[in-house]
């Protein structure tokens, strides 16, 4: 067997060649790469190969099974699609940490041990906190900072239950985990971090919405998918997911409505459809696990594409916030077009990618007669169409003319939302495609009468509702506060806390232990036998009339006047000697008896 | 400016769009009515058109229940946090 380097590695030491190349090379060397990256993961052998001798355990790079080629497959199509779309760009650090996060995901995706897959996801971490940074302006590089402290949290959290669960077990192997005892909660705290579950969340939509144009459409694929793929690897069936991720699905769909940045509305989206992905690999049945790897693979596809129409919008006209656009469709068509393939596949309508990937999930859910959890998955799905599929189109391309005269964007960028847009259509019309790779034993048919007509129903009558209620539905110029606020406003409030009593009180406590006390020692102590003759005195006028009082008054203030004075009593060395002597003979005395 | 689209701006392009739109919220309830029901999860699946309901009220339901939330407590001045 040929050892080939495996893909994740491919992209991650292919970057350090981009610097060498210029111009046309070098775009023909970033697109060259994903190819061949593709070439060598079709031709890798089963098992586990790849391995690596670090301290004294053995990394595992390339674990490949039907689960990991699966996701591997989808990851490279996207890099593939992602470079076409930022061919153009001259930032060259940006093509290298593009390169860097999709190397480090693939790395996490075929890692066979925690190890090697902590130190592909701290790379994740660090390569794509430049891709927040590279658009180079003040709120990006706050939210960027925040994103990176919050990802590091997260991976500190990975990295103890890693080290519990290597020191419990003594295996580094990545293999199925009970929730139970600290270390697996660790492990798990740190996958839903990445998968932006609920209060861990933020972080997506605060920062992706301020990455680079580019840059958003590889963050909208990678960080979030790797994280589905660990939990099916490592917590499939873990119960407390279902519950999460429904809460998930339909917190992203309820603060979408409020966004008025249209890829911070797409950011609370990819939240939602992560939120059907995490319920599905919390049922955990063969049909639920399939539902969560094959929607994780049309997720990547559509809503790179709508990150990239939305990119393209930006691009062209500057602007990003659903009141300042309208009236696009008159330049933009396009672009529009295309944004549509990929808003009626968020949508699962019947015929597009999502249709036949999403509802798996909600029909493993309703094989379990779980209501509550379908009902927060169709509302969901509901409200997915109404923003994703209507609201942003309609005050984006039409609605009230904005007088913008954008034109579409340059023809690579509409070649890679092309290839994106023709992958959904292809997965929508003809399933097999995808269903062949799924990794599981499940059956599955997306087109039966009642499932498409149902289907329908729900999103004709919800585009109803929308034109019904299109007065309110306008984006509002405001922001909306989501669980960032505990680190950006509290903790200010945490400063006050920490500036004002809680250091005044250290100050006191300073004062009294390191100056109050030891000047009242050092005050004793220069003669001890006249601070007793005071204190008996004072002992004293607490007991005596008041005639005396004076008296004894009178003499207090003359020995604290006179204080410390003369030492009253020079005990000679001699007598000192004696006492000893005494004390020891006693001591000795008991010490023989 | 030329080459510059204008269909959803002409009122009789639209009027032509919205009975279309009608017409297909009528017919996909219609075949409700004649559709095979194999697989059964819910007892109301039988209810011809259920989902359409479904579908109208889940629209409402989200805005409204968002809308509420948004201005009683999520919704602040964009510099908000500056």
């Amino acid at each position: 067997m040929i050892d080939w380097l495996p893909p994740g590695l491919i992209f991650i030491f292919g970057a350090l060649f981009i610097p060498l190349f210029n111009g046309k090379i070098r775009q023909a060397y970033i697109l060259l790469l994903p190819i061949f990256a593709g070439i060598i993961l079709l031709n890798m052998p089963d098992g586990n190969g790849y391995i690596v001798n670090f301290l004294s355990y053995e990394l595992t790079l390339a674990r490949v099974d039907k689960l990991s080629m699966v996701f591997g497959y989808v990851f490279v199509i996207m890099a593939f699609i992602g470079f076409i779309y930022s061919i153009q760009l001259k930032d060259t650090g940006q093509h290298i940490a593009a390169f860097l996060y999709t190397g480090s995901s693939l790395g996490v995706i075929f890692s066979g041990d925690f190890i090697s897959l902590f130190i592909f996801w701290e790379i994740m971490a660090l390569s794509s906190t430049y891709l927040i940074w590279a658009r180079k302006t003040k709120a990006s590089y706050h939210a960027g900072l925040r994103y990176l402290l919050i990802h590091i949290l997260g991976g500190l959290s990975l990295f103890v239950g890693i080290i519990m669960n290597v020191s419990e077990t003594g295996y580094i192997a990545i293999n199925v985990l009970a929730l139970s005892g600290p270390a697996s909660y660790f492990i798990l705290i740190g996958f839903i971090l990445n998968a932006a579950v609920p209060p861990f969340s933020a972080w997506l939509s605060d920062a992706y919405p301020e990455a680079t144009i580019t840059g958003a459409v590889f963050l909208s694929a990678f960080t979030t998918k790797t994280a589905v793929y660990v939990l099916i690897r490592v917590f499939p069936g873990t119960e407390i997911l279902v519950w999460l991720g429904a809460i998930m699905a339909f917190y992203g769909v309820i603060f979408a409505v409020l966004a008025n940045d249209i890829r911070r509305l797409l950011s609370y989206h990819i939240i939602s459809q992560v939120g059907y992905m995490v319920a599905g690999v919390g049922i955990g049945t063969a049909l639920a696990l399939n539902g969560s790897v094959s929607h994780a693979f049309s997720h990547i596809l559509y809503k790179s594409l709508l990150f990239m129409s939305t990119g393209a919008v930006l691009h062209m006209t500057g602007k990003s916030k659903l009141t300042e656009l309208g009236g696009l469709y008159k330049t933009m068509p396009i672009t529009l077009t295309l944004y549509m393939i990929g808003g009626l596949s968020i949508s699962a309508f019947p015929l597009f990618s999502g249709f036949v990937s999403k509802s798996m999930i909600v029909t493993a859910v309703a094989e379990k007669h779980l209501t509550i959890i379908w009902l927060l998955l169709s509302v969901s799905s509901a409200g997915t169409f109404l923003h994703t599929g209507l609201k942003l189109p309609y005050f984006t391309f039409f609605g009230k003319d904005s007088g913008l005269r954008a034109k579409d964007p340059p023809v690579n960028m509409i070649i890679a939302m092309g290839i994106a847009s023709f992958l959904c259509i292809l997965i929508g019309v003809y399933p097999d495609v995808l269903y062949k790779l799924l990794p599981f034993a499940a059956s599955y048919t997306p087109y039966t009468g009642e499932h498409v007509v149902w289907t329908m129903q729900i999103l004709l009558f919800t585009a109803l509702g929308f034109f019904l209620l299109l007065k309110h539905l306008g984006g509002e110029p405001c922001i909306t506060i989501d669980t960032d606020w505990f680190y950006r406003k509290g903790v200010s409030y945490f400063m006050w806390f920490i500036n004002s009593p809680m250091s005044q009180f250290s100050d006191w406590l300073n004062k009294i232990i390191f100056v109050i006390i030891p000047s009242y020692l050092v005050w004793i102590s220069k003669n001890p036998v006249a601070v007793m003759k005071i204190a008996s005195d004072n002992v004293l006028l607490r007991f005596s009339s008041s005639k005396k009082s004076a008296q004894i008054k009178h003499r207090i203030k003359k020995e604290k006047e006179i204080y410390p004075g003369e030492i009253i009593n020079h005990w000679p060395i001699g007598s000192t000697i004696l006492w000893i002597t005494l004390f020891l003979l006693v001591y000795t005395y008991y010490l023989l008896s | 400016m030329k080459n510059e689209l204008d269909f959803f701006d002409k009122p009789e392009n639209i009027r032509f769009l919205k009975i279309l739109f009608y017409i297909s919220l009528g017919l996909i309830v219609i075949v409700d009515f004649f559709i095979t029901r194999k697989h059964i999860h819910f007892p109301w699946e039988n209810i011809p058109g259920v989902y359409a309901l479904f579908g109208l009220v889940a629209c409402i339901l989200i805005v409204i229940l968002a809308k509420i939330l948004g201005h009683q407590w999520l919704m602040r001045k964009e510099d908000y946090y500056d």
